[in-house]
């Protein structure tokens, strides 16, 4: 086949299928988001921009991204880099730590609530070892950086195997010479992580961050169940404006925000982490 | 392996220290995984006053009310059928309409690709639950309405980011030289790809394709608004989840978890079974 | 690859069975706890030959689907329930007139919001509720001197929780401020009516800055976690509170559970009476129903005596027509039950209407209510200053739909005006 076109062949299902059940949708809708009560206009965008929850949810959301997704990544490195050391057992440990991946996120919601409660396990284990009194009220809007905590916290649970599997495929990609070459010159684990691992790793390392910071914008039912009306974030708002407010004008034009502030980070990520053509050895 | 015979004391010692902490970061971690869901256990298997109660015990007392109470629902195998139907469907469309793409991401230079590759992140930069409502009324119109594949293919929607990217990943790890060889060895860019290439992706493949499985498994909204007789278990019993009393909250969200996880369990060799192949 | 072949025949396995129902599918916002929904099949809706498929959703789910079928101009959904709010955001020319069919609830009032403003039913009124207060009993030694439970003010109230919370050092009253709490009630048909008689038109007035003052008195002995609460059932049930205020069936469980441990009891008064307000849910059809005749069928039904009594035990929500109670209801039907009748039958009683003519605006009047409460009372900020604020938005919420006034705010002409 002639191979100029043939990338085309290969990305037309692709396109074709985004076009029909994404783009088409979605130009629909976000349509509605330049319509104003007199035609054309950016009077929606004008409004949730100056709606004084606004600022809040989205600090909140750049708040959270901003803490969860290096910890996601530094610890999904870490457990991918010891998976790969491993010998006997590796399947079972990956297993475990891939467990989060089937659990979705109102059900994680359900589960860090009964530890975080008020009479949840948290403090029926503190007051059993004899650490508090009686019940501590961690998610109060008095302890806001608890209330904080705790959602990182899910987030982490609930989220990092997204990228451990996706790291993990791409380290078992890497040729073992090079670490036995390494070894050989006396390179420190250490050193192997940071001359062979981490560049070699670039092309998985690059989608893994770009698919976990888009979701981590879109960020709602964990902290819904945790932090409750204490921490607005802006997937909230947007549904609050499309059930609540029924105002899915108004919706819209949050979402393309939240839109574009993913895409221009997804370009930074793209910039910090480019993969080179095919990579090559 | 010659270090047996040179081994210092100095050595082993910080080796075996080493060792220690590498085996008790792995327990850790594992633990860290383990230990919430074992309290959602706890609390599935306790009755609802335990479910109420404090301080609440860490060893469950194997009450099976709540999750009877679930047994005896109308329509749950129902809905897990569905389920099962549509994860699958989800699964096997994104993999084989995202794989050639991410093949074409990584091994070709053309006119559109970032447009493409942009395409492709900002379909989960939008909220599903603001395109539910054109979609539905395209599904309505076309007859795809209230069937298990009008809803796989929004799921697809959702996992072909993870089924492009992820390959495209993993194809860009793999050398081109390697391709290179195998034609100069006679083999046609086909045969290259099918011979060389795709078992070493394979582990890639099965991981998008647990992607796929689990986005479509827990996906509720677009399903509690595009099946109506064929409702999905997410639909039918995680959309009202949020306002059942605890014990119910807790024995549903168990429900929920198992068919997942033994999904996951099942395929999990598939994922590392071709582990290494390139360099042994 | 894992075997495809194997998967590929476990999928022909699955697919071959497309169920064919004729049953009436009733799609509704209410009874979602799962316990309600399998009570709703099975003792409410298993009596109605024809066979319903009873589906309870969210009501994003609920709505985006029915928009669809109106899009589309064709669908499934055969009858619909849901508040008196949902309906009300919905366009009038969506719903079919339901005037021929004969029946009605027994109250005139309900009968005109089903109206939602035009000349005959949108609606049929099918079910209603209250919210009233509820208290662990463990909390009653704790009741201020005099006063009597069944006719607290919103001084004793306090005054109750401030002792509650100095006796046993944590804040034990209970307020649903979650997200999916149903707050904006409290404010609009409890507090302002008690304190301003009026929601509208008082809004910004003097007397509704003692109701913010009061509240946020009222907030220092309230369980800091609030913000988490949406069924105060489960802090009832847990102990994280004591004295609580919710919506009628949002307590059920408790009572269901545990009914010699607490007791339900009316809405505290304040200076302008003891407001309270109602809860009305509603049976409608829409224009695009496949299967008219069973849907009214079914709507006929559900306004059975027997039905409605069937439905009470079923959702803890109380019959709109004319019943005799049985005696064999659940302790959470026979304590709300009493709870409400106290409140109305109040020498001080301030019933209010639910808000009415607000169409699709109905969301943005109670994001006033909720956004006063999380300025005034969560940040702290001033309350004179966040309500001349806010007064901006509800006065053009009121302006843009033109809304008379309700009760307990007085008529209008025109739209209701902030005063």
């Amino acid at each position: 086949m002639n191979a100029r076109l043939l990338p085309y062949v290969l990305i037309l299902p692709v396109t074709l299928f985004l076009g029909v059940f994404f783009l088409y949708p979605f130009v629909l809708v976000a349509k509605l988001a330049f319509v104003g009560s007199e035609g054309l206009s950016l009077e929606n965008f004008r409004d949730v921009i100056s709606y004084w929850k606004f600022p809040i949810s989205l600090k909140n959301t750049m708040l959270l991204a901003a803490v969860v997704v290096p910890v996601q990544l530094a610890l999904a490195l870490l457990m991918a880099t010891m998976v790969n050391r491993m010998e006997k057992g590796r399947d079972l440990v990956l297993y475990i730590w891939t467990i989060p991946l089937g659990i979705s996120d109102l059900a994680a919601g359900i589960i860090w609530l009964a530890i975080f409660e008020q009479s949840g396990f948290l403090n029926s284990m503190m007051t059993g070892l004899g650490l508090s009194d009686g019940p501590v009220n961690f998610l109060s809007y008095q302890n806001p950086g608890i209330v904080f905590l705790a959602i990182a916290l899910a987030e982490i649970w609930r989220a990092t195997a997204i990228m451990l599997v996706i790291l993990v495929a791409g380290i078992g990609l890497i040729p073992k010479e090079y670490y036995e070459a390494a070894e050989v010159f006396g390179a420190s684990p250490w050193q192997r992580f940071r001359r062979i691992t981490l560049p070699m790793l670039r092309p998985s390392l690059q989608t893994a961050l770009i698919l976990r910071v888009v979701l981590a914008f879109e960020v709602f039912a964990v902290v819904a169940a945790l932090g409750g009306t204490l921490f607005p974030v802006l997937m909230g708002e947007i549904y609050a404006y499309q059930f609540d407010l029924q105002n899915t004008n108004a919706a819209a034009a949050l979402a393309l925000i939240v839109l574009a502030i993913s895409v221009v980070f997804t370009l930074i990520i793209l910039r910090a982490l480019r993969v080179p053509k095919g990579a090559t050895i | 392996m010659t270090d047996a015979a040179t081994t210092l004391v100095d050595q082993s010692r910080t080796r075996s220290s080493g060792r220690w902490l590498y085996a008790a970061s792995i327990t850790l971690l594992c633990a860290w995984v383990i230990v919430p869901l074992y309290l959602l256990l706890i609390n599935t298997l306790s009755a609802p006053e335990t479910v109420n109660s404090f301080p609440k015990s860490f060893i469950p007392e194997f009450d099976l009310g709540s999750l009877q109470f679930f047994a005896g629902f109308r329509g749950m195998l129902e809905a897990l059928r569905n389920s099962i139907v549509v994860a699958l469907l989800t699964m096997v469309m994104s993999v084989l309409i995202g794989a050639p793409a991410g093949y074409a991401l990584s091994r070709f230079e053309f006119r559109g690709k970032e447009l493409f590759r942009m395409l492709i992140l900002l379909t989960r930069a939008f909220p599903l639950p603001l395109l539910a409502l054109p979609l539905a009324v395209l599904f309505i119109r076309t007859g795809l309405d209230d069937t298990a594949f009008g809803l796989a293919l929004v799921h697809t929607t959702l996992a072909l980011p993870f089924a492009v990217l992820i390959t495209f990943s993993l194809f860009s790890g793999i050398p081109v030289e390697l391709e290179e060889a195998a034609w100069t060895l006679g083999c046609t860019r086909l045969t290259a790809f099918t011979k060389v290439v795709l078992p070493l992706i394979l582990p890639g493949i099965t991981a998008s394709a647990i992607f796929a499985f689990v986005i479509s498994w827990n996906e509720v909204f677009a399903a509690a608004v595009l099946t109506i007789e064929n409702r999905t278990l997410t639909a039918f019993l995680l959309q009202t989840l949020g306002e059942a009393p605890m014990h119910l909250k807790f024995a549903g969200g168990f429900i929920l978890v198992v068919p997942a996880l033994i999904f996951i369990f099942a395929v999990r060799k598939y994922l590392f079974a071709m582990w290494g192949i390139a360099n042994r | 690859m894992f075997s495809i072949k194997s998967l590929a025949a476990t999928a022909a396995i699955l697919f071959t069975t497309a169920p064919l129902q004729a049953e009436v599918l009733f799609w509704s916002t209410q009874a979602r706890p799962v316990e309600e929904a399998q009570a709703m099949r099975e003792q409410v809706l298993s009596g109605f030959e024809a066979g319903v498929d009873y589906q309870p959703n969210e009501d994003g789910p609920w709505l985006t689907r029915l928009q669809a079928e109106l899009q589309a101009g064709s669908g499934s959904i055969d009858l619909l329930g849901a508040l008196h709010g949902n309906f009300s955001a919905l366009d009038p020319e969506t719903l079919m007139d339901l005037d021929d069919l004969g029946v009605a609830s027994k109250s005139e009032t309900f009968n005109n919001l089903a109206k939602l403003g035009t000349d005959s039913l949108q609606y049929i009124p099918w079910m209603q509720a209250s919210y009233i207060m509820a208290a662990n009993k463990e909390a009653l030694p704790y009741l201020p001197e005099g006063a009597d439970i069944d006719a607290l003010t919103y001084d004793q109230l306090i005054a109750w929780s401030k002792a509650v919370h100095e006796a046993t050092g944590e804040a034990k009253f209970g307020f649903p401020a979650g997200p999916k709490g149903l707050k904006h009630r409290f404010f609009q048909g409890y507090l302002y009516p008690s304190y301003t008689n009026g929601v509208v038109r008082t809004f910004a007035s003097d007397d509704a800055v003692v109701a913010w003052e009061k509240f946020r008195e009222l907030w220092e002995h309230t369980n800091p976690a609030s913000t988490n609460f949406s069924f105060m059932q489960e802090q009832l049930l847990s102990g994280d509170a004591w004295i609580v205020f919710d919506h009628t069936s949002r307590l059920a469980q408790a009572f269901n559970e545990r009914p010699d441990d607490f007791v339900a009891f009316p809405a505290p008064s304040g200076p302008t009476g003891r407001g309270f307000m109602p809860v009305l849910a509603g049976i409608a059809i829409p224009k695009t129903v496949t299967d008219a005749e069973g849907a009214k069928a079914l709507l006929a039904y559900m306004l059975k005596p027997e039905t409605q009594i069937a439905t009470l035990k079923a959702t803890n929500f109380f019959p709109v027509v004319d019943v005799d109670l049985p005696d064999d209801l659940p302790p959470s039907v026979k304590a709300a039950g009493a709870a409400v009748a106290k409140m109305s039958a109040a020498s001080d009683a301030n019933p209010g209407l639910l808000p009415a003519g607000l169409g699709d605006k109905g969301g943005d009047f109670n994001r006033v209510f909720v956004d006063s409460f999380e300025r005034i009372v969560l940040a702290r900020q001033d309350i004179r200053q966040v309500l001349d604020d806010q007064k901006g938005q509800l006065a053009a919420i009121m302006e843009e739909t033109g809304a008379p006034c309700w009760a307990p705010d007085a008529p209008s002409e025109g739209a209701c005006p902030v005063e």
